[in-house]
């Protein structure tokens, strides 16, 4: 995915900020990468390249590290992030089901982003909220029990009121 | 009066300002969050307000009756504490206007009282609460776990006193003599661990406890950190004074961020108060806690993996000895156990190893924490005798199979584990029995299975876990658990020979003797037990392309039965997130089969009463049978 305009320069003072604020050792490593994430929503490129520097390490060590964690994303959260949890018991219980019902409506696949960054689509090992089974959690919500005409409503609660609140509970 | 006196002191002066007042526990975990508990918390506090009510709300843990979420406790003086259970705003409203207004306790909405009264049964008298034995659940849903006076008022903090006072030998020996074995799943005595690692003679040594509960399907890892915080932060305490260390570690998976956010408040305030930190309670000893935060790798959850990761390293295992005890984090000797581990010890220290011994079976003591989930009644989080049986756990406990449906298997112990058919169900559940059926305890994750799922797809399911989450070390994990997700999943899609089950259980037994660490050991068993108990299953879907569950995708079909069909509702026909369903001339429904996504969608919205929405496996609709046939 392309960068925005700006967006480097951003990117760049931002890491910036974190590598100053913290202390430069292989230790500190996926503590900074997350500080990263956490203020950019992904890691990107430029990020990365920044990261290896300063720790005098080959940017493919620093990548290395960062894509063999899940919680890593390489690519630019939705404004809306939805994630799909495919534990073992939203799996029987139709976990697989939900995934294929967003993706189908939001037209991407799990691990994008919708082209208008809108929304973002990940798979989840397990939240441990096995009991609501099947659960997605979108923009740190919690949804059990969702269902196909669930998803849709999900989707149209997010519409409605797209400034980022909430979704509301439908019928 | 002693500093820690003088501690508890305060903690019950402050507690006990409060009393007289009614308070309204809200129970306030990950998966009540789920179910809207904030929103009834926000229900009672607004409704009060309201009301101008003398009463309080709080937020306490998980109380593990998951089922009944969200649970709410209310103390009100003159009634017996009594619980409620799925809440919603509305029944907010009733309870505050009833029952705190008023004198009406609502026992119609009321799931059961919690000390035994004149007026209404209480958990014990329910099967679930006869069974179960609460040794470190016990405060968990009862006290606040963002503010340590309430822990120190239930004797928090008394095991690290009573550890301060003896000897840190005297305090192994207990840990040893209570036969505690680790519960993250190999069951290795906590006491050897800490002995070996208390006899290194190195200056820096480590406590790191392993919150990286990365188990589809377990959640008591995280339950024990978001409801009661200080238990654990106490265990590794007194672990770190035994074996000599001053610096512990939490490994925190990264999807935990409730745990987090509580274990952070508890450690900040176990140092305001001394009990962590420099000297504690004007002791010689130093102890201090961090968290680490783990970044989503199943894999992390061994040992040396774990410490890899820390080290900022791609968290891949490696051979072993040196135990962990004697070079570990940062080539430092390092205890490593789980979170329940940690949980056992301040009782152990405080009761004494008897009082731990008491309870579950001679090789086996203590109890197990089990998350109980899939096609149960009760869901949740219990906590039984080590011995106790599955049947015991699942049909007594768990309160059985929803919906009158058959029981098929229970799926033990995580990606690691096996599925068990009924027959398994008599054996007690500890770390050594369950082995020779195949299955192993694991880290505590039960997943109870009905006649709906398809043993071929579970086995998948859990392969492709493990090939998902194999680091790539060793080839027969990278590529045999490849290779035998291939096979599953061909034969998902009817694809495939008897032959291939041959070729499976001989990969099987070369991925589990060709890796490294216990992710690839284990991956296979879940394909081996439901080979052995579910051949059949495998059978049928690759000799009659039949999938029997009626769950694999490719080989059913969904069909409206035009007998059954009102005509007159159109309930599968807005249910259909594709547009598949369309109604005929003769105003029946049909499904257009190309068009559908096989959601399952039309099945549910059918109204019971004409129930005329059915799967076919094989997918052969009637009509088209004798066209199928080549």
């Amino acid at each position: 995915m392309n960068l925005l305009e700006g967006e480097r320069e951003e990117i760049l003072n931002s890491v910036d900020e974190i590598l100053t604020s913290s202390e430069i050792n292989r230790r500190n490593l996926i503590p900074i990468l997350q500080s990263i994430q956490e203020r950019l929503g992904y890691l990107p490129r430029p990020a990365l390249e920044k990261v290896a520097d300063a720790m005098g390490m080959a940017a493919v060590d620093v990548y290395g590290v960062a894509t063999f964690y899940n919680q890593f994303r390489f690519h630019p959260p939705g404004e809306h992030q939805i994630k799909v949890c495919m534990g073992t018991a939203c799996y029987i219980v139709g976990g697989q089901i939900a995934m294929d019902s967003f993706a189908r409506r939001l037209n991407i696949s799990e691990g994008e982003t919708t082209p208008d960054r809108k929304y973002g689509l990940e798979r989840v090992a397990c939240v441990g909220c096995c009991t609501m089974a099947p659960v997605v959690v979108v923009d740190e919500q919690m949804e059990g029990s969702v269902t196909p005409t669930r998803v849709d409503g999900i989707l149209l609660s997010l519409e409605a009121n797209g400034n980022g609140e909430k979704p509301g509970e439908e019928e | 009066m002693t500093k820690f006196e003088l501690l508890r002191a305060e903690a019950k002066q402050r507690i006990d300002e409060k009393q007289g007042t009614t308070l309204v526990c809200v129970g306030v975990a990950t998966c009540s969050m789920a179910s809207g508990a904030l929103k009834v918390k926000d229900a009672f506090i607004s409704e009060i307000q309201r009301k101008e009510l003398d009463a309080r709300v709080m937020e306490v843990g998980c109380m593990g009756h998951c089922y009944a979420e969200p649970l709410v406790l209310i103390k009100k003086p003159g009634f017996p504490a009594l619980l409620y259970g799925k809440l919603d705003e509305d029944l907010v409203e009733r309870l505050v206007e009833d029952f705190l207004a008023n004198d009406d306790p609502c026992f119609d909405f009321a799931l059961a009282a919690i000390e035994p009264n004149d007026s209404f049964p209480t958990l014990a008298d329910f099967p679930r609460g006869f069974y179960e034995e609460k040794l470190i659940l016990e405060q968990c849903g009862f006290i606040n776990p963002e503010d340590i006076d309430h822990y120190l008022a239930v004797e928090g903090y008394r095991g690290l006193v009573g550890a301060l006072d003896k000897s840190s030998a005297a305090v192994i020996e207990e840990v040893k003599s209570a036969r505690l074995r680790g519960r993250g799943g190999a069951g290795f005595p906590a006491g050897v661990k800490w002995e070996k690692c208390s006899q290194q003679d190195d200056k820096e040594k480590y406590v790191v406890c392993n919150a990286d509960e990365g188990d589809p399907g377990a959640f008591m890892d995280r339950a024990i950190l978001e409801s009661n915080p200080h238990l654990v932060l106490e265990g590794m305490a007194i672990c770190g004074y035994a074996v000599g260390a001053s610096k512990g570690y939490i490994y925190v998976r990264a999807e935990y961020p409730k745990a987090t956010s509580r274990l952070r408040i508890a450690i900040s305030q176990a140092k305001e108060k001394g009990l962590l930190g420099k000297n504690i309670l004007g002791s010689d000893f130093s102890f201090d806690i961090e968290i680490f935060e783990g970044s989503g790798a199943f894999v992390c959850g061994e040992g040396t993996a774990l410490i890899n990761s820390m080290a900022g390293n791609m968290g891949i295992p490696e051979t072993r000895p040196p135990r962990m005890a004697v070079s570990g984090l940062y080539g430092k000797p390092t205890v490593l156990n789980n979170v329940k581990t940690f949980a056992y010890v301040p009782g152990i220290v405080k009761n004494g190893a008897h009082w731990f011994r008491q309870k579950g079976t001679e090789q086996n003591p203590g109890t197990a924490v089990f998350a109980l989930v899939g096609k149960i009644k009760n869901s949740g989080l219990v906590e039984v005798p080590m011995g106790t049986t599955l049947r015991r756990l699942i049909y007594d406990v768990g309160e059985g199979i929803p919906n009158d449906k058959k029981f098929k298997a229970v799926q033990i112990g995580g990606p690691s584990g096996g599925c068990l058919p009924e027959d398994a169900l008599d054996i007690p559940i500890d770390f050594d029995s369950l082995h020779d059926a195949g299955a192993i305890m694991g880290s505590g994750g039960i997943v109870v299975l009905d006649e709906n799922d398809c043993m071929v797809t579970v086995a998948r399911y859990f392969l492709e876990f493990t090939q998902h989450e194999s680091c790539g070390k060793c080839t027969f994990c990278r590529l045999g658990t490849k290779h035998m997700l291939d096979i599953l999943t061909a034969i998902t899609q009817g694809k495939g020979s008897l032959s291939d089950l041959d070729l499976l259980l001989e990969l099987a037994e070369d991925v589990r003797d060709g890796s490294l660490c216990n992710l690839g050991g284990t991956a296979p068993n879940p394909v081996l037990t439901t080979l052995r108990y579910f051949r059949d299953e495998y059978e049928a879907h690759l000799e009659e392309g039949r999938c029997p569950a009626r769950m694999c995708k490719d080989l059913i079909a969904y069909y409206i039965v035009p007998q059954k069909c009102s005509k007159l509702c159109s309930a599968c026909v807005g249910s259909c997130p594709t547009e598949a369903i369309y109604t005929r001339e003769d105003g029946i429904k049909a499904i257009t089969q190309d068009k559908c996504v096989k959601c399952d969608n039309c099945l549910k919205a059918c109204p019971p009463e004409y129930d005329a929405v059915e799967k076919l496996s094989p997918p052969v609709l009637p009509g088209e049978k004798g066209s199928e046939k080549k």
